[in-house]
């Protein structure tokens, strides 16, 4: 962007610039009327740091044309001078940086497609240190050393030297790329929509406007997307032909109109389907800014849309192919269809004196349109051999020479641009014809894409030399993308779809289509795909050398694997490949499109999944207590849980030891309402959980608690929780806090797909309850007073409903910290005055809040397991030290207990390890091995599943699964590390109160 | 993304609203201790997996949250049928 | 064979590369061998390629419904590293490794192998420590493995982000310096020239259509498209069709096939100098010597052979990697694909022995295999010579899910790729 101060200046220059100054010539190649641009709007532009003028409603590619500029870019490999080849998506060459504030800029993007602003400016890639002077080229006198997978066969250097990682790769790398990635986050905004419709048309052409009008008429919810800014496709440059009666870009306007005024229709300009996926859902992209001086902040810059359509019709058009011959890349060489829509819809001549050279009929219209503007037209070289019908008849009515049978020879370039032909004739002798462009035709290839990347079948056809998209279930293809050859037969298709009789079209001149030629590919430098400089010799060397599939040469020769895809020179590659395996190309076939149609934003796909809408955050109902007490949070999936509450200075050690010490002491109090909660009832809820745990639940006695654990049908500790059984038909189970969502969809599944037969029914009620965890010598001191009931003889693992300070709650005594603990269970909207009351008296006896953190430290002096942490969906109940259900018949995962492996008695056990230094902390993950200094390959004993250091003993700490650990007690190992083996003793991986006197108290 | 027929709610509905859960018409044996280990290796792990119609579970899981089945060809992902769990796989 | 050099290539430009001849033999079917392998991808020609160089066996076919190096082997991100969790997997990751570290030479064909460094986020306090297990598993198993701190990976990586407000931050990371990428047609490709060389047939375009067995039982060969070909041999290795083919020998396999979408950007110059991964918010990059970033994105939930799939798995895929490296925002997806990937219940391959006799399977790379071309073509290829498993590949035998001693990656590590 161009500063306002900036701006000024340039005014000033500007006038100055039109009258007197070369650099700042507005726009010399224009026509003096006609185009679809708006002449009164000047737009300044920059082209590597040079100011332009173009006007509103051109491309970047038209008003650097109209500013007689061709050359804007340099190619992949050998950094070869490029011009603008085409006028739209399927561009190969002309890729620009497009510079705007800040993490604004954006590489790669084709001229063809950028509209033009105010203030644009806009860098050539892939050259140092300029355009036009780019020692990258030195490549070019490479060139021999450097054909097709080259570096396949060299750069290795000496065996062990490891020279292509350290010399060649980087060298590589270094030259490789086009643009340059942004260097700061880009501030844009994306947005995502879903839709529906009956029927979604791609391409608003002839084809695609006729058939949105017949749906549309008949009252179908029609989506007409087109990936250009003004939509009409071919209509916008048919200038002879009428249409109802009407010339044809009238019809145009009036068909759009009536469109905009159908509320059951929506037409989208800008709007690229770029994908076609299962069940007719397609992927649209909607560039909403870029063609915007100064977006508003109020607009996303894209839009994804992800339409889900009843019907596809599919009428994509066709993409013109270029002319092979030696030295077929220069800037000045474009595509005949192309110049004529510059001339048509942006009033640029892209010279002034011209050749063309084709093999197809429709470059004869650019002929008769260049010359009606003032261009001379040199001369038309038709590659066949013989230029008969009515478009050949009018060219040589207008007087210009036409040559059949010749061929184009070669090209010469004078200040990086075309300046002369070499044309060859059909009896021999050759011509050089000064030019300024050369204009070139070879047919058009169908754009069947979508249509592939629905699994279309695919049919060759030899009268457009290219593939046709057969029919598949809704999704259709009409119009020139199915292979239709003039505009009445795109409007007749569009139309019959929805049984709708097509408008007249009286004067059309028809162009037939045209199979292409591959002469001129014989000798010489002759480009197939140009943005990756693949030549036809590399296509024949890749042949030659037994690539025999088209996909093989494809990815040997990096043909069609630019940023254009190969649009303009696939078509090419695969006949090339046939020629030299001396096949049809019907016999290699095509290699298979795959989305996006053209490259799609990052960003957009993105969408507004960014920062905190990433992921949803969840938090309890006590979130903002423990923001309050500066509690650290930790992520547990995607819960934030407080980790611990450091006071000032402390560290999470100093903070973890506190809070550990005071909950042992007095009472601590802590937010346990992430964990899972199901409710589950009725007459057979009792048998329901008895098969799903391993623990034997049936005789669980209202108003009692047990721990129990649930394996995978494989045998495997998947979870474990409390059943709290409430009466006989009512349990309160709980999981863990990431197994939730897990562990009610394993019991559903169970439910209604193995035991339809039980009545049972699951809630969950994991947000309905939130749980305040009160442990600690005190804590039964602290809750009496709030307790509507006498809960002074509650036992170890009971559960009762009653009053707390005003709240309906489900109390259960249990405990995961070794100490006399409840967890009170109350309704969310409860939870924050009762953690009030609670924290007051807390407070006011000495007691603590803790986080996650002291929670472990606390549960790891008990032994308790963390599943995720003792568990890795590898451990059984046996190797936890934990009940097996021997006695009971079956449960989900018996079963498996008693294959070969399970019995295995050297599986890994859960123990505990204490370290000869009791200081000596050990890390979680560490190998354990029998030697210290262990040879790198010995095989591990085990590893440590937690480590900590214990405040109640004053020591470290650690639990670890050991193989035959139990039969280990009292064995002295090593804990492997960088600095040589921790000595460490086995023991019962219970560190604290193993009678559990603490608990019961 | 594909479109899913739920059998109970009789509606067309996006995949996410779906979750996945594995083949179908695998029982569970009525006594797994008979079993022996190859036996039961088979229903826990072995599957047909077929390149053509494939009967599969799903789960209605942000919907009724109802398993049900599904017949689709795994060459071209389309659903033949979705049919409630239970009832036997369609011809 | 001839040998490949700047020489050579000094030679050939001198005379418009017109001399180059086939690097591989486009063999038409013999009546029998002495060993067929079913499936040209790079895990099947290292395998013919081992089992002539190795083995001494030489009479080999390697038979490929498509072309060579066409499925998994030319649609995958490329990654390559051996610092998994298990003493299993370590080993047949890391004689892998080693035999990339020298394949370019071994084969006379630049592989691309390029060491740039591996790297796996951890976003979680739980992932910290999933990671550090696999650090001290591998340092004990001597496999390069090193924990780097935040500030150290954004070092690593400049364009990671690291600011510690994200919704899921950088708490730190696992690097195998010797981890990293390779070019994936080129290992198939120098496979094939290779073995080829050696005399294996290999032969593109004939499908299998069934596996004869005998009365007794045991395999003679493979009905195909061109024909009986017969072996008393026959190694499946034909990733994500795997079920299909073992089906004709009436074998049924634990496996499920999945879609599993990559996509690349368009080429920019150098950025991304290593390769990362978030197995928590799920994305892998790396950037690729043509400049394209290699993203990989998930599989999609249900099974499938279409080789594509939904939309949102690579939308998913690019919210993860946006967020990660802000500065690529700009940049645009230019194709995307997917593959099928035949996946184990534990997440590990099989390789060995089946219930049919002179029938091996080398299968269940899941979404990781490409890592493992040369171990795997290497342990297959003796496995297949002496008919019973090579060390190394004998722990992934078929009957583990019998036993249930099983080699569960995914479970213990949630980092399966």
């Amino acid at each position: 962007m161009i500063g306002a101060s900036r701006q000024e200046g340039m005014m000033q220059r500007l006038l100055v610039g039109r009258m007197f100054q070369g650099r700042l010539v507005p726009d010399s190649m224009r026509t003096e009327a006609g185009g679809r641009i708006d002449r009164a709007r000047d737009l300044r532009f920059r082209f590597d740091g040079v100011d332009y003028l173009g006007c509103e409603g051109d491309t970047l590619a038209s008003a650097l044309l109209a500013n007689g500029i061709h050359l804007v870019g340099r190619s992949f490999k050998y950094h070869r001078p490029r011009g603008i080849l085409s006028a739209g998506a399927e561009e190969p060459n002309a890729l620009v940086t497009l510079r705007r504030d800040g993490g604004r800029t954006t590489p790669n993007l084709r001229a063809t497609q950028i509209e033009l602003y105010e203030g644009l400016e806009a860098t050539s890639q892939n050259r140092w240190p300029s355009l036009s002077t780019d020692f990258g080229a030195l490549a070019s006198l490479a060139a021999p050393l450097l054909p097709a997978g080259f570096f396949y066969k060299t750069m290795l250097g000496p065996r062990g030297w490891k020279l292509w990682h350290r010399l060649f790769e980087p060298l590589l790398r270094r030259g490789a790329g086009l643009g340059h990635a942004p260097t700061q986050p880009d501030p844009d905004r994306y947005a995502r929509y879903h839709d529906h419709c009956d029927v979604l048309i791609v391409g608003a052409g002839p084809a695609g406007l006729a058939a949105a009008l017949a749906a549309g008429r008949e009252g179908q919810r029609v989506i007409l997307c087109d990936e250009q800014a003004e939509p009409g496709g071919t209509l916008l440059t048919e200038i002879r032909a009428l249409v109802d009666g009407i010339p044809a870009r009238e019809f145009l306007a009036r068909s759009l109109a009536e469109l905009s005024a159908m509320p059951n229709v929506r037409v989208m300009p800008r709007t690229t389907a770029f994908g076609l996926y299962p069940h007719n859902h397609a992927g649209l992209a909607e560039r909403v800014t870029d063609h915007l001086a100064a977006p508003g902040q109020d607009l996303p810059r894209e839009r994804l849309w992800q339409i889900r359509a009843a019907r596809v019709v599919l009428a994509t058009g066709a993409i013109e192919r270029p002319l092979l011959f030696p030295n077929n890349d220069r800037p000045g060489v474009m595509l005949a269809g192309a110049a004529r829509d510059y001339l048509l819809r942006y009033g640029v001549k892209v010279g002034n004196h011209v050749v063309i050279a084709t093999a197809c009929d429709s470059a004869y219209l650019t002929a008769l349109d260049l010359a009606a503007a003032g261009v001379e037209v040199k001369v038309v070289l038709d590659l066949r051999s013989s230029a008969e019908g009515p478009l050949p008849e009018a060219v040589r009515k207008a007087g210009i020479p036409i040559l059949t049978g010749g061929r184009v020879l070669g090209t010469h370039l004078r200040r990086l641009r075309l300046d002369s032909v070499l044309l060859g004739r059909a009896d021999g002798r050759t011509r050089w014809f000064d030019c300024d462009a050369l204009l070139v035709s070879n047919g058009h290839t169908p754009t069947a894409h979508l249509a592939a990347h629905a699994r279309a079948p695919m049919h060759w056809n030899d009268t457009w030399g290219a593939f046709l998209p057969g029919s598949i279930e809704g999704v259709a293809s009409i119009g020139a993308c199915a292979g239709a050859t003039t505009l009445a037969e795109a409007l007749a298709q569009g139309a019959a779809l929805f049984a709708a009789v097509p408008p007249p079209v009286e004067a059309e001149l028809p162009i037939a289509p045209a199979p292409g030629t591959l002469q001129g590919a014989e000798t010489g430098c002759v480009f197939v795909d140009l943005q990756n400089d693949v030549t036809a010799q590399d296509i024949r060397m890749a042949v030659g050398e037994g690539f025999r599939s088209v996909e093989h040469v494809k990815r040997y020769t990096a043909g069609g694997l630019g940023t254009d895809q190969g649009k303009t020179g696939n078509m090419a590659l695969f006949a090339l490949t046939a020629a030299a395996s001396g096949l049809a190309p019907a016999q290699v076939g095509t290699t298979t499109f795959r989305p996006p149609y053209t490259p799609v934003t990052f960003g957009t796909l993105a969408g507004p999944a960014r920062g905190d809408l990433f992921d949803p955050v969840r938090t309890t109902p006590l979130h903002d207590k423990a923001v309050a007490e500066a509690a650290v949070f930790e992520d547990v999936g995607p819960w934030k849980r407080a980790r611990y509450f450091p006071r000032k200075g402390e560290t999470m050690h100093e903070a973890v030891a506190r809070e550990v010490a005071a909950t042992r002491a007095t009472a601590g109090m802590f937010d346990a309402s992430t964990l899972g909660k199901i409710e589950v009832m009725g007459p057979d809820a009792a048998e329901f959980l008895n098969r799903l745990y391993v623990n034997a639940l049936t005789g669980l006695k209202p108003g009692s608690c047990r721990y129990a654990v649930m394996l995978s049908e494989a045998g495997f500790v998947m979870d474990d929780g409390i059943v709290a059984r409430l009466a006989e038909n009512h349990f309160h189970v709980t999981t863990t806090t990431g197994g939730a969502a897990r562990v009610l969809h394993h019991m559903e599944d169970y439910r209604q797909t193995e035991w339809p037969d039980l009545r049972v029914w699951l809630t969950s009620t994991t947000e309905h309850w939130a749980v305040i965890a009160l442990q600690g010598p005190k804590a039964r001191e602290i809750l009496i007073p709030l307790c509507e009931a006498d809960i002074s003889a509650l036992p170890h693992m009971a559960v009762r409903d009653l009053t707390i300070a005003g709240a309906p709650a489900r109390l259960m005594r249990v405990s995961f910290t070794g100490e006399l603990g409840f967890e009170v269970n109350v309704p969310a909207r409860h939870a924050p005055p009762l953690w009030d009351a609670l924290r007051a008296r807390l407070a006011a006896i000495g007691g603590t809040l803790y986080g996650t953190e002291a929670m472990h430290v606390m549960r790891a002096e008990k032994g308790y397991i963390i599943i995720g942490q003792e568990t890795d969906g590898t451990v059984t109940p046996g190797d936890l030290g934990l009940p097996e259900g021997r006695a009971k018949p079956d449960f989900v995962g018996k079963r498996s207990l008693t294959r070969p492996d399970m019995l295995l008695p050297d599986r890994r056990q859960l123990v505990g390890l204490l370290t000869e230094n009791p200081a000596v902390m050990l890390e979680e993950g560490a190998q354990l091995v029998t030697e210290a200094s262990p040879p790198p390959g010995t095989p591990a004993l085990g590893h440590v599943t937690s480590a900590y250091h214990s405040p109640a003993l004053g020591r470290s700490i650690a639990l670890a699964l050991l193989a035959g650990g139990r039969t280990r007690l009292g064995q002295r190992l090593f804990v492997a590390g960088p600095r040589g083996g921790i000595a460490v003793t086995v023991a019962p991986p219970v560190f604290l109160d193993p009678e559990g006197a603490r608990l019961h108290g | 993304m594909l479109i899913i027929r739920c059998p109970y709610c009789e509606a067309n509905r996006p995949e996410p609203e779906f979750r996945h859960a594995g083949a179908a018409h695998i029982v569970r044996p009525l006594d797994p201790s008979a079993t022996t280990d190859a036996e039961w290796a088979e229903f826990l792990y072995h599957r047909d997996n077929p390149r053509g119609t494939v009967a599969e579970r799903w789960r209605h899981i942000h919907g009724c949250g109802r398993f049900f089945n599904a017949l689709r060809d795994t060459v071209s992902d389309r659903i033949l049928s979705t049919y409630p769990a239970g009832q036997g796989r369609p011809e | 064979m001839r040998r490949f050099s700047l020489a050579t290539l000094l030679r050939e430009a001198l005379r418009g590369h017109t001399g180059w001849a086939p690097q591989w033999r486009d063999a038409t079917p013999k009546p029998a061998y002495d060993a067929i392998i079913v499936g040209a991808g790079g895990h099947g020609l290292a395998t013919a390629y081992y089992l002539a160089a190795e083995c001494g066996v030489r009479n080999v076919a390697v038979v490929e419904k498509g072309w060579l190096g066409g499925g998994n082997t030319a649609r995958n991100t490329t990654i390559i590293r051996s610092n998994y969790l298990w003493e299993e997997s370590e080993a047949i990751y890391e004689h892998s490794l080693k035999l990339w570290e020298d394949l370019s030479h071994a084969l006379n064909y630049n592989t691309m192998y390029s060491p740039r460094g591996v790297m796996m986020l951890a976003h979680t306090v739980h992932d910290e420590q999933v990671l550090k297990r696999h650090i001290h598993a591998n340092r004990l198993a001597g496999i390069d493995n090193e924990w780097l701190s935040p500030r150290e990976a954004q070092e690593f990586c400049p364009i990671l982000n690291t600011d510690p407000a994200l919704r899921y931050p950088v708490l730190g990371a696992a690097l195998q310096r010797r981890g990293g990428v390779a070019r994936h047609d080129a290992v198939a490709w120098g496979y094939a020239r290779a073995a080829s060389a050696l005399g294996v047939d290999i032969i593109q375009n004939c499908a299998v259509t069934g596996i004869r067995r005998g009365a007794d039982g045991a395999v003679q060969g493979v009905e195909t498209e061109r024909g009986f070909i017969a072996a008393p041999q026959v190694g499946v290795v034909a990733a994500g069709h795997t079920s299909v083919l073992m089906a004709m020998a009436g074998v049924r396999m634990p496996l499920e096939s999945f879609p599993l979408q990559a996509l690349v950007s368009e080429p920019v110059k150098p950025v991304m100098p290593c390769v990362v991964m978030s197995n928590t918010i799920h994305a892998y990059i790396s950037q690729s010597d043509k400049g394209e970033l290699v993203i990989g994105a998930g599989t999609d939930v249900y099974t499938s052979y279409s080789q594509r799939g939904g939309l949102h798995i690579a939308s998913d895929t690019l919210e993860a990697i946006c967020e990660l490296f802000p500065t690529v925002r700009r940049l645009r997806m230019l194709r995307s694909w997917g593959g099928i990937v035949d996946v184990t219940p534990d997440r590990s391959p099989i390789i060995g022995t089946t219930p049919v006799p002179g029938l091996f399977v080398n299968c269940g790379w899941g979404t990781g295999g490409f890592k493992a071309t040369p171990g795997s073509g290497h342990v297959f290829a003796h496995t297949i010579a002496k008919g019973t498993p090579h060390p190394i590949a004998a722990p992934f035998a078929l009957d583990r899910f019998r036993t249930g001693r099983l080699i569960d990656e995914a479970a213990a590590a949630a980092v399966a790729h």
